[in-house]
Order: structure tokens, then sequence, then C-alpha cells
């Protein structure tokens, strides 16, 4: 704003000319770098979606662009959703969801709050275990864990292997660890005088987190929400090592071992299905990206 | 009331003592309410850890302690130092990519016009959304080798086929690719969020320097974002690591073992072939990173829980 007002305005017209058009060349370079990385993130689905759209004998045919599809069909969608073996995938999928979800927030919102606010004997310890639960893959975890719901079932005679809701018992030590820790940073985040006044009005612990900390912290609990419901949709090694029958099988697993069997590939069906299971953490993402990023970046940047 | 005065305790902190009896209660409670998350990490996470340790010196059957033979046994198979080098291959290779690519895309985005970068930013995180599974699923139809869309795509452009996943050596790319388009993104989100963190004085005092954009990358930007870098690249390394969708879907593990990496090989042997002792000894070569990343983490996270200490007292 200032510079008009330079003594030889001419000679600083023709630099900031220089410089803009220095920018001008550096942001399109930008645009023509970040437009090529978005083809080759982006192919993937748009692939499978063509794919979905091709009738099987369109997708044998060797000739033309396989990029491109010449009679689009929902068929391969309308197969599928009066399918009653992906519906029961579906099915498995939500309900397993929606209990891990559940109890992985009730878990991770008793702890963080405990861990946010007061000090028992080896809590410091407790909040850095759990970090480091976070940690332990479940590639590590899925054998002892077999074998011990096969110990399991010779004690009790309760059968765990190849029930649905075995999940809903394993999933949690994926999502509870890093949940808490998201929920950590939120709660230390709600100043102390909150409580206090909360407190000097009669609140009790239970009002306390529920009145105060759960309506201040709720862009943490919708983070951390949308994480575990992201983790336990998208499991795919649990259900493989620990469900085997269709009527017992949750999505991603449910789509690998059934969609392909044998040597003929329904491709457009397989698709068809790969897009319909990544549908709803999509939309979620559509919906509540800052949310998403959030939870994503809680782990990391606090501290 | 009762409830009420250990509630009033939550200040105690500071107060240090104001009888022994209210503070032991509040302890009390807040050990309460860490309970379940105690015995979730206990039974499902600890227990099973080293119960497979224990299951590692079993014989195939469980019913006799073997102690190291089942070790023994690995350490002289092909197989396990073919695994071992493919795993370390995928997972460095993948690492290194993702990083450097996510830094690059990071930049980019951070230098758009703010309006524009919520868009791109929404685009380029799309893969790390999609089930990994899903995504690999789709990989595995472009790889396809009659129908390839990857090879469609280098022959309008001259080259030959590509045999994606027939190869052993093109195999070991296209798994190591796979997991660099679903895990880049991450990366660039992490590298975002740390780069609008950097104060901008730095950047404009850098610039009164006269410093070109290279020195202000080498002398600003990256002591600025190393410890997100650090940190990044180790849990990544670790996931990567551990990582078992993908070459499952792929290649599960062919041709000829050469990609399998540990948690494949772990399924295969423990719950495909029976042999749970033996499966529970390959996953247990997946500690040593482990605890070289938990040594750094701690270390991290010690100086967080610390500060977290300093922000609640």
């Amino acid at each position: 704003m200032l510079r008009p007002e330079v003594a030889a305005p001419g000679a600083v017209k023709v630099a900031s000319g220089d410089l803009r058009r220095q920018r001008r060349w550096a942001l399109w370079s930008a645009y023509a770098c970040l437009g090529l990385f978005c083809v080759f993130f982006l192919a993937p689905p748009i692939y499978a979606f063509v794919t979905s759209l091709k009738t099987s004998q369109e997708i044998a045919a060797l000739d033309g662009n396989p990029w491109l599809v010449r009679d689009p069909t929902l068929a391969n969608y309308a197969a599928l959703l009066g399918s009653s073996t992906f519906l029961r995938f579906f099915w498995n999928s939500v309900k397993v969801a929606v209990i891990v979800v559940a109890v992985t927030m009730v878990i991770a919102t008793l702890a963080a709050f405990s861990l946010a606010r007061m000090r028992f004997f080896g809590s410091t310890v407790l909040a850095t275990g759990v970090f480091l639960t976070y940690l332990i893959p479940e590639t590590l975890l899925f054998i002892p864990l077999f074998q011990i719901f096969t110990w399991l079932r010779d004690l009790t005679g309760i059968e765990f292997i190849n029930r649905w809701w075995i999940l809903c018992i394993v999933y949690p030590t994926l999502t509870v660890p890093f949940c808490t820790w998201i929920l950590i940073g939120y709660f230390s985040s709600i100043p102390k005088e909150l409580d206090e006044a909360a407190i000097v009005d009669g609140a009790s612990t239970l009002q306390l987190l529920l009145k105060v900390f759960l309506p201040v912290a709720l862009p943490g609990l919708i983070a951390a929400t949308i994480f575990a419901f992201t983790v336990s949709w998208a499991q795919f090694l649990y259900p493989l090592a620990f469900t085997t029958s269709i009527d017992q099988l949750v999505l991603p697993a449910g789509i690998v071992t059934n969609l392909i069997k044998g040597d003929v590939f329904n491709w457009g069906q397989i698709m068809a299905g790969a897009l319909l299971t990544a549908a709803p953490p999509v939309l979620i993402y559509a919906f509540l990206m800052d949310y998403y990023i959030a939870g994503l970046t809680a782990g990391a940047t606090k501290g | 009331m009762a409830q009420a005065a250990a509630i009033g305790g939550a200040f105690e902190e500071r107060g240090a003592s104001r009888g022994g009896g209210l503070a032991r209660r509040r302890a009390r409670i807040a050990f309460l309410l860490c309970l379940p998350l105690i015995l979730l990490v206990l039974a499902l996470v600890i227990y099973p850890a080293f119960y497979s340790l224990h299951l590692a010196t079993l014989n195939k059957s469980m019913t006799r302690f073997v102690g190291l033979a089942n070790f023994a046994f690995l350490f002289k198979r092909e197989t396990f130092w073919m695994v071992v080098e493919q795993s370390v291959i995928f997972a460095v290779g993948a690492v290194v990519f993702k990083a450097l690519i996510g830094f690059v895309l990071a930049h980019l985005v951070h230098r758009l016009p703010q309006r524009g970068q919520r868009a791109w930013r929404g685009m380029l995180l799309v893969p790390w959304v999609i089930p990994p599974a899903m995504s690999t699923l789709v990989w595995w139809w472009m790889y396809e080798p009659s129908y390839s869309a990857l090879n469609w795509l280098l022959a309008g452009m001259g080259f030959a086929p590509v045999p994606w996943l027939g190869d052993p050596y093109w195999a070991r790319f296209a798994v190591i690719l796979v997991n660099v388009w679903y895990g880049a993104p991450f990366f660039m989100i992490m590298y975002l969020a740390a780069l609008k963190s950097v104060p901008a004085e730095l950047y404009e005092s850098a610039e009164i320097d006269g410093a070109n954009a290279w020195q202000k990358l080498i002398y600003v930007t990256l002591p600025m974002l190393r410890n997100i870098i650090a940190i990044t690249v180790l849990f990544s390394l670790i996931v990567t690591f551990a990582n078992f969708d993908i070459v499952r879907i792929l290649t599960a593990g062919g041709p000829r073992d050469m990609t399998h990496v540990f948690a494949t090989w772990a399924f295969k042997l423990g719950i495909e072939s029976n042999d749970i002792p033996l499966g529970a000894c390959v996953s247990l070569f997946m500690f040593p990173i482990l605890g070289i990343a938990a040594v750094f983490i701690l270390r991290d996270v010690h100086r967080r829980s610390r500060e977290l200490a300093g922000v609640a007292a």
C-alpha cells in the first residue's frame, strides 16, 4: 500500500510486477503439480466407479479404453443390494461399529476425564502406557488372541471364534487408546476455572463430566467418535482371522473372501462392493472433514 | 455430600493436603474411572503380548515346551530371511516415499491461497479415508495382467506391459506403491498442520536476511518441523512394518513367497497352516522395531505429560 509513495515509483512498479509474475508462475506450477498428484490419488476410486458401471461382457472385451464405460448399468449395485449375503455383511458391520463406538467412547471418556484432571498412584504411567498401547499393532496380537479365545471356549463352553460379536471385544483395543489420548488433550485444554465454578454451584463429579466437560469438549468427542468408527469399519485382519461363515462376516473381509471365489472374478460386482463399503467413511469424511482431520492430527501435533 | 467433597478434591493439587482421607477417596474415584481402560489393556493387549512369548516356545500341537526350537527352525529357513528382507524393504521404502511426497504436497498446498486450500486438501486425503482393504482390491484390479488399466496407459505411452504381480520384483514394487498411495496423504495432513504452526515472522526475518527459498526450507522449515517429522516417520514405520491388508490382498505373499511381510507370513503359518506357535514366533519379530520406537516416543511423551501436569497443577 505504501509502495507508490516510495521515491522511484516506476522502478518499484517494474520490480513488483516482476515479483507478481514470478509468484503467479510459482502458483501455477503448484497447481499443476497438485493436479498430477490428485490424478494419482483419485485414479483408483474413479476406475473402481467406472468398472462398477460395466457389464461383465464389457469388462471382458479387451478392445477400447478401460477407463471409459460405453453402456453404463446399475446392475452390479442392484445385484449386491439385492443379495442377502452382502446385506448380511453390511448389517454385521453396522452392529459391530455401533457397539464398538459406544464402548470406546464410554471407556475413553471416563479414563480421559480422570487422567486429565485427577491424580492417583500411577496415573502418569498409565497416560504414557495408553499411548504406547496404541502403537502395538494388531498383527502382533491376533495369534495369541486367537489362542486365548480357543482356550476360553474349552473353559466355558461358549464359542468365541466365528461369532461376529467377538469383534466387539477385540476392536476396542484398537480404538480406545487413541481416543483416550485425543480426549485427554481436549479435556486438559478446558480451563480449570470452569470446573471450579461448577463445583461451587454444587455439581457432582458426574454432573461436572456430563454438563461441563462433554459439551465443551464436543469437537474432541466427535473427532474420537469418527476415529473409532472408521477404524472398526475398515478393520480387515481380525475378521479374517476370527470369523469365517457368511452370516458372521463383516464388510471388508466379507467382500474379499466371498466375492472373490474360484477363477471367475465378477469385477463389476467386486468394485461396486468396494465402493459401497467405502461409502460410509467417505461420507462422514465429506461432511465432517474438519473433525476428521482434527482427530488425525491431534495425536501428534499437541506438544 | 461425600461425593461433592470428593470432587472438591479435584482442586487439591495446589492446596497440597486438606486431609488425607479426602485425597484418598478422590484418588479412588479417579482410579475407578480408569478401571475399564486398565482392564481392557491388561486383558486384551498386555496379556496376549506376553502370552505370545509363551506360545512361541511350544511345539505345533502346543503340548510340549520346546524352548527356542521354533526360532532355530525359522533361522534355518530361507523364507524367513526373505521375509525379514522384504519387511525392511517394504517398510523403509514406503515410509521414505510417503514422507517425501507428503512433505512436497504439504508445501504445495500451504502455498495456495487460503480459500483454495480446503478443496485441495479434501481431495488429496481421499486415499487415506477409503478402507485400505477396499482400495487394495481396486489396485489389484488395476494390476490385473490381462485387463490391466495401468498397462493400457503404459501401452498408450509406448511402453511394454508390466507383469505387476507376476514378477517377484515388480510385485515388491507394486505393494510398496499401494502403501505409498494410501499413506502419503496422512503425511501431508500432518506436515500441513505443522507448517501452519510455524510463525510467519521467522520467514519474514529470513527473507530480510536475504535467504532464498532453499535456505528458508533448510534453516527455518526443517528445524521447526523436526519433531513432527520424527514422530510421523516413527509412527508410520511401526504401522507399515506391521502392515497386513495390502500384501495379503494383492499377492498373499507370492510370487515365490517374495512379497511376504511378517504379518502375512504369521497369518499364513499361524491361522491358515494351524501352527500357532510358529506364527506367534514370526509375529514376535515385530517387537524390536516397537521397542526402538517406544524408547523415542517415551521420551517425547514424558515431556508432554510433564507439560500436561504443568497445565493441570
